[in-house]
């Protein structure tokens, strides 16, 4: 992945992410949901990395460790994006935690949530570099401004002051957009960041997010669970299941030859738009695998359709390269 | 109008004697302090039995509200000002609200968008689905658990859920719950509102397949609503593409997809992302769906349409067929425009 020898812009190692949950609902005490559980890869400065798989796997949850909106339970995130020595993002804090803020910007899942109803456009978007007190007061407004003609909110001016329910579902992701741009991060985590948007504007999304990674070198760890949006945003890709990486390499291998049985599953469920297509079963068996303090077993035991003995009595498998670069956990292949 | 039904009745009802459900010109409003919203504006189709039609088009374009207007289940501010709807050939438009019960579901029943969390939280889903049973047949209580075990497996949902309640349920089996109920009477038509935009892919597909077969089994005609082209390529027969209120092209699935007419069904295809196949540049639909209080004159798609002229600008387009499909539209893709 790094062919020129210099170093990623994220190496993640052995990330875990445990919620207690209460034994109010849950007979036993101490349990815990693992909803991320030893994941590790690597994202390359201005490089797209795509997280895949169904909801709950774990997706969002590893989006707030790698920027910090979440500790981890254990694993390291070494972050390093030339500008000053590599960090380890799991232990900031203080002045080079709010350095590294400035550096790694999440755009959320919902773009109806992600804007304060009482905020204007402009209290939106200026609000980061309010905090890291970046620029004067006309640098502000010079820089929203900016942010609004890349993303294609024209003229910017009409939009400054504009409150979100005066702005449609599209714009609104604009403006989530803008913000997490507006104080040129080298890191954003996008999450599902075009899954509630119409296909007329979802194209559009989809090409301004590639701009902008173009022209500010921006590495992307994109999240969704949408594998066509995947395929054309990321050069490589994860994918998850009950917090584990199942599979990871690059894009198109995994999708024109996917290894794990359940990217298998998962790719011959994606509809086809095409009526004279019928597409084969999916191969998965039906029920859920424990998420509560799972067995050690492979995660996907319960549901997968060539589980044999061996997997049974045996640990999660470990994530193996199968062919040239591309690694998958799974015994049978 | 008259016209564009007729040509759907031709198209929809070739397999019976006649469409279960027909509509003509439907024209409903919803009056707001802005102004009079044009939520769905001379709308004509038919469903033949055991027939399924995808309704596509942007947000917003008006297709819950065809749908809640289908179901006559309108808001204070809704108004049908006119058509005409045919269940099996009786209009159901001037049928006072007493005489309407006796046809929801029973005779045309709907899934809700985001219809999981339609289900009352403090009440066993079992309880939920025998009510709406015994709104409409009235039986022994063993009866209707009966009934229930049956629509459970219908739906592949595991009897063991019926007494348990929502919150113990996932977002997938709540959604097959509320197939389930919409089932229970054994309706001629289900319309199904984004049954499946919540859900992954894999929950989809299960969701998706378990809808056919229901519909095969029990010879039950349908309408999908979707913002999703490769899902109503998927499941229906028929496809009608509804640009700000209106129906723009309806025809035949397959025909629809391989030979699209009109700029706005062409564009809706090309701008989805596809996970096999050739990996196309996807196009931009530039601008946003029209503000319905004062749509654009003529074709209400010309302020975003790439083949725009001035007759689109001031008048009506005319209807084009070609094969099994029409659209309404000045310049006609692929007629080397
Ligand atoms: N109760 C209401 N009062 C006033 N206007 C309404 C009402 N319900 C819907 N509308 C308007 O009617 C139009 C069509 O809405 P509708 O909900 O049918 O769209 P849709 O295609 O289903 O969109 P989505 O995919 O977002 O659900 C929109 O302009 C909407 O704002
Ligand atoms: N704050 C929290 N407390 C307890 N459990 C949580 C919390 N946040 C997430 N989870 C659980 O962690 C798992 C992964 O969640 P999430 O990362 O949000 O999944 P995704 O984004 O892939 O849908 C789920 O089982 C979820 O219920
Ligand atoms: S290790 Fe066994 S159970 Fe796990 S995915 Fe592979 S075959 Fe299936
Ligand atoms: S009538 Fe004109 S504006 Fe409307 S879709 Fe056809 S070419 Fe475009
Ligand atoms: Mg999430
Ligand atoms: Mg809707």
């Amino acid at each position: 992945m790094q062919t020129d020898g210099s170093r990623p812009l994220l190496r993640v190692d052995g990330l875990s992410k445990r919620f207690p949950v209460s034994p109010v609902w849950y007979r036993r005490s101490n349990s815990f949901v693992h909803a991320v559980d030893g994941v590790s890869f690597e994202v390359a400065r201005g490089e797209s990395f795509g997280l895949v798989g169904e909801s709950g796997c774990g997706k969002t949850t590893t989006g707030k460790l790698l920027v910090r909106l979440m500790d981890p339970t254990c694993g390291r995130i070494v972050f390093d994006d030339g500008d000053e020595g590599p960090v380890d993002v799991s232990t900031l804090k203080g002045k080079p935690l709010k350095r590294f803020r400035r550096k790694a910007q999440m755009i959320f899942q919902d773009p109806y949530e992600s804007m304060n109803p009482r905020r204007t456009v402009f209290d939106t978007i200026v609000e980061p570099l309010k905090v890291q007190r970046m620029g004067s007061h006309l640098d502000r407004l010079d820089r929203v401004l900016r942010m609004l003609g890349l993303v294609g909110l024209t003229p910017a001016r009409t939009f400054l002051f504009r409150y979100p329910h005066e702005l449609s579902g599209g714009q609104r992701q604009r403006v989530a957009i803008a913000r997490a741009m507006v104080i040129e991060p080298s890191f954003v985590v996008a999450d599902e960041p075009i899954s509630m948007l119409d296909v007329s504007v979802r194209a559009g999304v989809m090409r301004l997010m590639e701009d902008l990674a173009a022209r500010l070198e921006i590495g992307y760890l994109y999240i969704t669970h949408d594998l066509a949006a995947a395929r054309h945003t990321c050069s490589r890709i994860a994918v998850m299941y009950l917090g584990k990486i199942v599979e990871i390499g690059e894009t198109e291998t995994v999708l024109q030859s996917p290894k794990h049985p359940y990217t298998q599953a998962l790719l011959s469920a994606v509809p086809v738009p095409d009526p004279t297509v019928t597409r084969p079963p999916v191969r998965i068996r039906g029920g859920v695998s424990p998420s509560l303090d799972p067995p050690a077993r492979c995660r996907f035991y319960d549901r997968c359709p060539i589980a044999d003995d061996f997997c049974r009595d045996n640990e999660h498998p470990p994530l193996q390269d199968k062919s040239s670069g591309q690694m998958a956990s799974c015994y049978r292949v | 109008m008259s016209e564009r039904s007729g040509d759907a009745e031709a198209l929809g009802g070739g397999r019976s004697p006649g469409p279960v459900l027909a509509v003509e010109g439907l024209t409903m409003h919803y009056s707001t302090r802005a102004g009079v919203v044009r939520a769905v504006d001379g709308v004509s189709f038919s469903v033949g039995k055991g027939q399924a039609l995808g309704l596509v088009g942007e947000s917003g374009c008006g297709k819950s509200s065809l749908a809640l207007t289908l179901l006559k289940l309108l808001p204070e501010n809704a108004q049908i000002l006119s058509g005409r709807i045919l269940l099996d050939g009786m209009d159901i438009v001037p049928l006072p609200e007493e005489r309407m019960r006796e046809y929801r579901w029973s005779r045309i029943a709907m899934v809700f968008q985001a219809a999981m969390n339609s289900l009352n939280p403090v009440y066993r889903v079992g309880e939920q689905i025998i009510e709406a049973l015994e709104v409409h047949v009235e039986s022994a209580r063993e009866e209707s658990l009966r009934r229930v075990r049956e629509l459970y497996d219908l739906v592949n949902l595991d009897p063991s859920l019926i007494m348990r309640y929502p919150h113990e349920y996932s977002g997938g089996m709540k959604q097959r719950a509320v197939i389930a109920m919409a089932l229970a009477c054994e309706p001629d038509v289900v319309i199904a509102d984004e049954p499946t935009t919540a859900l992954d892919v894999i929950v989809q597909d299960h969701i998706l397949r378990e809808m056919k077969n229901v519909r095969a089994e029990l010879g039950m005609s349908m309408i999908y609503v979707s913002h999703d082209m490769a899902v109503i390529a998927e499941v229906s027969d028929m496809v009608g593409v509804m640009y700000a209120g209106r129906l723009v092209e309806l025809g035949s699935t397959v025909d629809v997809f391989r030979d699209p007419i009109h700029p706005y069904t062409r564009a809706l295809t090309s701008a989805f992302p596809s996970v096999t196949g050739e990996k196309h540049e996807l196009t931009v639909l530039p601008g946003e769906p029209p503000n319905m209080i004062d749509p654009p004159s003529g074709c209400r798609f010309h302020p975003r349409c790439p083949y725009a002229t001035d007759p689109c600008r001031s008048e009506t387009p005319p209807i084009v067929r070609r094969g099994g499909h029409w659209a309404a539209c000045w310049n006609p893709t692929g007629e080397g425009a």
